[in-house]
């Protein structure tokens, strides 16, 4: 009734009422508005008048920027070099196949996002199909030019440690949660050692651990590529936090769901599969999509490693060239937009997806 | 079939990532020849030793001596696959053989001799520990004692770190090191003012002016506070392949020695009567059938980078810096090259 | 059938048991094999060498002739207090957003929420590298250092008067510590009391006093220092007074403003888990806005908020390694020039990661116990 009413009324009335009720409401909640609205003035102003009004924009020699004393923004820096930011030290006549690379793996990630495609076997096609074409693009032959993987770098690195750091880190995850509420005590107790030892270390001394003293327990002569070790270090780490995921599902199922599968005669295998897992990882799914933009977010920390992710090529192409080198924040900035970029349309994603998923549940 | 050998490869390198066997059970010489590859360890930048330019390609005198050892044993300078590595990382990739050698500026000394699992066959650059300063900022300081009580900008991972602190104790100065990840890192520090002074080799830092636009601003010390001589490293008990890397340093600086260039070597190699360079080139004596290698191993290892001082002039040259210590014996400097026999 | 399953269970956990087994054999015994092949020393001997670095920042005593294994405890001293003083700032900047998100004001909620946005979605290490940046490339030179009364703001970080050491500071602090026991003691004795006579006895003015006042009895008793060392500027640096450097202010600001978003997250879903009858009936009590936020809506939060919480201060100081992008000399830092150094690359990251896992534990453990405590109450 009441939204009825405030339908009807004019609009100017209805926004004197919505001002009134969100910033005027009482002398506290006006002194806040002011405040808040001071202190946005003079941040945003400031930015502003520093990234758009002052700045240079487009191609632009350093000489430009110096002139600016400061006082602006010199996004010529971005111009200047958002290739090799972007990709590294790949070939520049081939750089079309990392681009396009990127793209395929965007749009891995925004057709899994599709419920249409939410069935093992699309999926499963979609990842490893894409995978693989992107594998091609970036390593070459069958008609295009083989390049060696020290030249990779740039964003393409970035999403491959993500995503494959997420694909592969999934099974085992899966494994790992199912192994610690297992009945069998030493599965336990293996699975439960492997996920605390791991969610107890930061990630970057497990990097540091693949990077310099895992070959040490090869055998003799059997070594690994550096991006692969930092590929399967990341992997490793993840799947301790998704086991995590997976058994927050798992112990919300309710125990009816287990007594159904036993009652029908399954099997572990045969209820885990077809009664729990299914469930199980439905209901986790938000939560596996915050964990991927962890993951996303955490492949950067390769730099300090030195693999060649978009981070470390931002940083490379802003700070090793001298010339640019004092205009490091705006290297940064951008590097932080394209990070932002992924990250929130994902976490929005995943908040929708919670509503989605809960609404349906209900129904 | 190259093409789909090619893809194989990298598909077999994606999906097992397992690169071809590295320093099998014998020495590193047959791992290299079975995989038609030398790999080889290097700086991730370091303008003049080893740096990728805007296509990937390494250049510097520390990528030259992998692209001779490469020349000489497999026919080709360009058959070498490049790890950049950090100093971290540097030690390990060589020890577990994820490596056959390593060039990366690195100092020789006891520990890293014997301790290490490693070996340095001999030094490829004379080099010390300098400091610069900015003589805007600063510009009293004329001498090291003058940075008493100074901020001085270190790399970690290196002997840097040590030769300060030992400097210091000898000399009662006090110096307070900040410490960085990486060269780039360090540099940036220094040149946005974090530290009074920045400290590593004299190279290093003739690198860092030398790209510099306002390098007439910066002072170099007169003062070198350590002996760096940094050399090529390669894994113990390998006397075979530890003799081709000892000779490949002696090559080069004894074909500067007796005038024979990238581009005269094959003239040399046909007419020069000159016993040492006929044995160098291969017209007579067996010096490469000792090392395990055919003739024409020294020519093909000059046809591909000239010899010591060409490459200096090529890498080093450009930073300003001159011969100095890294000049051959008999001009005043320190690089003999053992006899060829 | 049943002991046949036994059976099989039995078997398959001794299969594990054997695969565990062997991998780990297998790469001991490669390890083992590399060494000796290659004549690398093992052990954990380096620890007792002189270690021949300097280290800028260090809260023990520590120059170059001490050991490698007093290095190693002056990073990790450095770890645990760039931890402990962000995880309180990131608390109280997250409970601040956190409430902030769910005000009245539209405004507010909206900074609140725009906040958590920007600082989640970007990775920690670019905020580290961007933040630290920025401090030395915008701070003066010392000798055009910002002045505000005896603090100064330079590229050589900030520097503040500190007291000169005196048994009187000590005594003032050690009475501060005893106030705040005792204010801890007082306060259950009161809830106490309540419960049982139906009012407490104040709580919040005698622990003020407490705090005021113990702590001056303590440095009075000792003499009254009053000896500050206030710093100037000479040469190249200041001279006396204390200096926070700029590798510790940028990852103190950027780790506690990272975990502060997550917090504040926390927090809000803390509050609002909290049933909407809670607010109603404080309300209907007459409690303002503020006294319902204390009084009702925090204390019952907490219950929720503290697992969650828990992890973000673990990750807080697992994340405090990232130090070593911009040169704050912690753990990580420290280690990695011991590995440089000595070449003990297996003892120096078996180490470290053996260091972050006890702290993890022990924080998670500590954790586990408040919760297991609160839960309690509730029963």
């Amino acid at each position: 009734m009441n939204s009825h009413a405030t339908a009807r009324r004019p609009a100017s009335e209805r926004s004197r009422d919505w001002l009134r009720q969100n910033l005027f409401s009482s002398p506290a909640n006006t002194l806040t508005t002011l405040l808040v609205l001071t202190l946005l003035a003079w941040l945003a102003g400031r930015f502003f008048s520093w990234a758009v009004l002052n700045a240079v924009w487009g191609q632009a020699s350093v000489a430009t920027c110096n002139a600016l004393m400061g006082q602006g923004a010199c996004w010529a820096v971005v111009a200047d070099k958002w290739q090799q930011m972007l990709f590294g030290i790949y070939p520049q006549a081939e750089q079309w196949r990392p681009a396009l690379a990127v793209l395929v793996f965007c749009s891995i990630l925004v057709l899994s996002a599709m419920r249409a495609c939410w069935r093992v076997r699309r999926l499963l096609v979609l990842w490893v199909g894409g995978s693989l074409l992107c594998a091609w693009l970036m390593a070459g032959g069958l008609g295009l030019t083989p390049v060696p993987t020290a030249l990779w770098g740039g964003l393409p690195i970035t999403l491959m440690l993500a995503v494959f750091g997420t694909l592969f880190a999934f099974p085992l995850g899966i494994l790992l949660a199912l192994g610690r509420r297992s009945s069998l005590p030493i599965l336990r107790a293996a699975s439960i050692s492997y996920i605390e030892l791991v969610r107890g270390v930061p990630l970057i001394t497990v990097l540091f651990m693949a990077s310099i003293m895992f070959a040490l327990f090869l055998p003799e002569g059997v070594s690994f590529d550096k991006l692969l070790r930092a590929q399967v270090a990341i992997i490793l780490f993840n799947a301790a936090y998704l086991a995590e995921v997976v058994r927050a599902g798992l112990q919300a199922l309710p125990r009816g769901q287990y007594e159904a599968a036993d009652a029908l005669g399954l099997g572990y295998w045969q209820t885990q599969l077809l009664v729990v897992l299914p469930q199980a990882l439905k209901i986790t799914i938000p939560a596996q999509v915050n964990s991927f933009i962890d993951n996303f977010k955490d492949t950067s920390l390769v730099i300090i490693v030195s693999i060649f992710d978009f981070l470390y090529a931002v940083r490379q192409a802003v700070i090793s060239d001298l010339d640019w080198r004092h205009y490091f924040v705006e290297g940064y900035l951008f590097a932080m937009a394209v990070y932002w970029l992924f990250c929130y349309t994902m976490s929005h994603y995943s908040q929708w997806l919670e509503q989605h998923l809960s609404r349906d549940q209900r129904n | 079939m190259p093409i789909t050998k090619n893809i194989a490869r990298s598909l077999a390198a994606l999906t097992l990532g397992v690169t071809a066997g590295t320093a099998l059970a014998g020495p590193t010489l047959d791992a290299i020849n079975k995989r038609g590859t030398l790999v080889c360890g290097v700086h991730t930048g370091l303008t003049g030793f080893s740096a990728p330019d805007r296509n990937g390609k390494y250049a510097g005198i520390d990528v030259d001596y992998c692209k001779a050892l490469a020349a000489a044993i497999l026919g080709s300078p360009d058959k070498v696959k490049y790890v950049p590595l950090t100093a971290q990382q540097r030690f390990t990739a060589l020890q577990s053989g994820e490596i056959d050698l390593l060039s990366r500026n690195t100092t020789w000394n006891s520990k890293r001799d014997t301790t290490m699992g490693s070996v340095f066959p001999g030094v490829w650059f004379f080099d010390g520990q300098a400091f610069v300063v900015n003589s805007k900022k600063n510009p009293k300081v004329r001498k090291l004692a003058d940075l008493n009580k100074a901020s001085v900008c270190v790399e970690t991972g290196t002997t840097t770190e040590r030769n300060l602190a030992d400097y210091a104790r000898a000399n009662k100065l006090t110096f307070k090191p900040v410490v960085f990840e990486g060269q780039e890192a360090t540099e940036k520090a220094f040149q946005s003012g974090r530290c009074d002074a920045y400290t590593t080799d004299s190279s290093g830092i003739a690198a860092m002016l030398v790209n510099l636009p306002s390098r007439a601003d910066y002072t170099v010390l007169p003062e070198i506070i350590s002996k760096e001589p940094l050399g090529p490293m390669l894994r113990r008990n390998d006397q075979e392949f530890f003799a081709i890397m000892r000779w490949m340093i002696f090559a080069l600086q004894q074909a500067e020695e007796s005038g024979v260039t990238q581009a005269n070597v094959l003239q040399m190699k046909a007419e020069s009567k000159d016993p040492t360079i006929q044995r160098l080139t291969g017209a007579s004596g067996e010096v490469g059938k000792g090392l395990g290698l055919d003739a024409d191993w020294a020519v093909r290892a000059i046809q591909a980078v000239g010899n010591y001082g060409e490459s200096y002039d090529r890498n080093i040259k450009p930073l300003g810096l001159t011969r100095g210590m890294n000049a051959l014996w008999n001009k005043g400097g320190l690089m003999y090259p053992m006899p060829l026999d | 059938m049943w002991s046949s399953e036994r059976l099989r269970n039995v078997f398959y956990q001794i299969a594990l048991l054997l695969l565990i087994g062997t991998l780990a054999g297998y790469a001991i015994h490669n390890l083992v094999h590399n060494l000796e092949s290659r004549a690398i020393t093992i052990g954990f001997s380096y620890f007792g060498q002189e270690a021949g670095f300097d280290i800028s920042e260090k809260l023990i005593d520590y120059d170059p002739t001490h050991s490698y294994g007093r290095a190693f405890g002056v990073g990790l001293l450095n770890t645990l207090l760039v931890s402990f003083l962000a995880i309180i700032a990131a608390s109280l900047i997250g409970l601040a957003i956190g409430i902030g998100r769910l005000s009245p004001n539209w405004l507010l909620r909206k900074l609140a929420g725009g906040y958590v946005e920007s600082v989640r979605n970007v990775p920690l290490i670019l905020q580290l590298l961007l933040w630290y940046g920025v401090l030395t490339e915008l701070l003066p030179p010392v000798a055009e250092a910002h002045r505000f009364a005896s603090i100064y703001l330079s590229q050589r970080g900030c520097t503040l008067p500190w007291p000169v050491a005196h048994a009187g500071w000590w005594a003032a602090l050690l009475g501060l510590l005893a106030a705040l026991a005792c204010s801890l003691f007082w306060a259950r004795r009161a809830r106490r009391i309540r419960d049982r006579a139906g009012h407490a006895p104040r709580v919040l003015w005698p622990s003020l006093a407490a705090c005021l006042l113990l702590p001056l009895a303590g440095w009075a008793a000792f003499g009254a220092p009053s000896e500050f060392s206030v710093p100037l500027i000479s040469g190249f640096d200041f001279e006396g007074g204390k200096t926070v450097s700029p590798e510790f202010i940028a990852l103190f600001i950027g780790l506690s403003t990272y975990t502060a978003a997550f917090i504040a997250e926390i927090v809000r879903g803390g509050i609002l888990a909290v049933g909407r009858g809670q607010t109603d009936a404080a309300e209907a009590l007459g409690l303002s806005r503020s006294q319902r936020l204390r009084l009702v809506i925090l204390p019952q939060a907490l219950r929720v908020m503290i697992p969650p919480l828990t992890s973000q201060y673990l990750n807080l100081t697992k994340n405090s390694s990232l130090a070593v992008a911009i040169g704050y000399p912690d753990l990580v830092s420290i280690s990695n020039t011991t590995l440089n150094q000595t070449g003990q690359a297996i003892e120096a990251i078996a180490l470290m990661m053996g260091v972050y896992l006890t702290i993890s534990l022990a924080i998670s453990g500590l954790m586990n116990w408040y919760n297991h405590r609160v839960r309690l109450v509730e029963r």
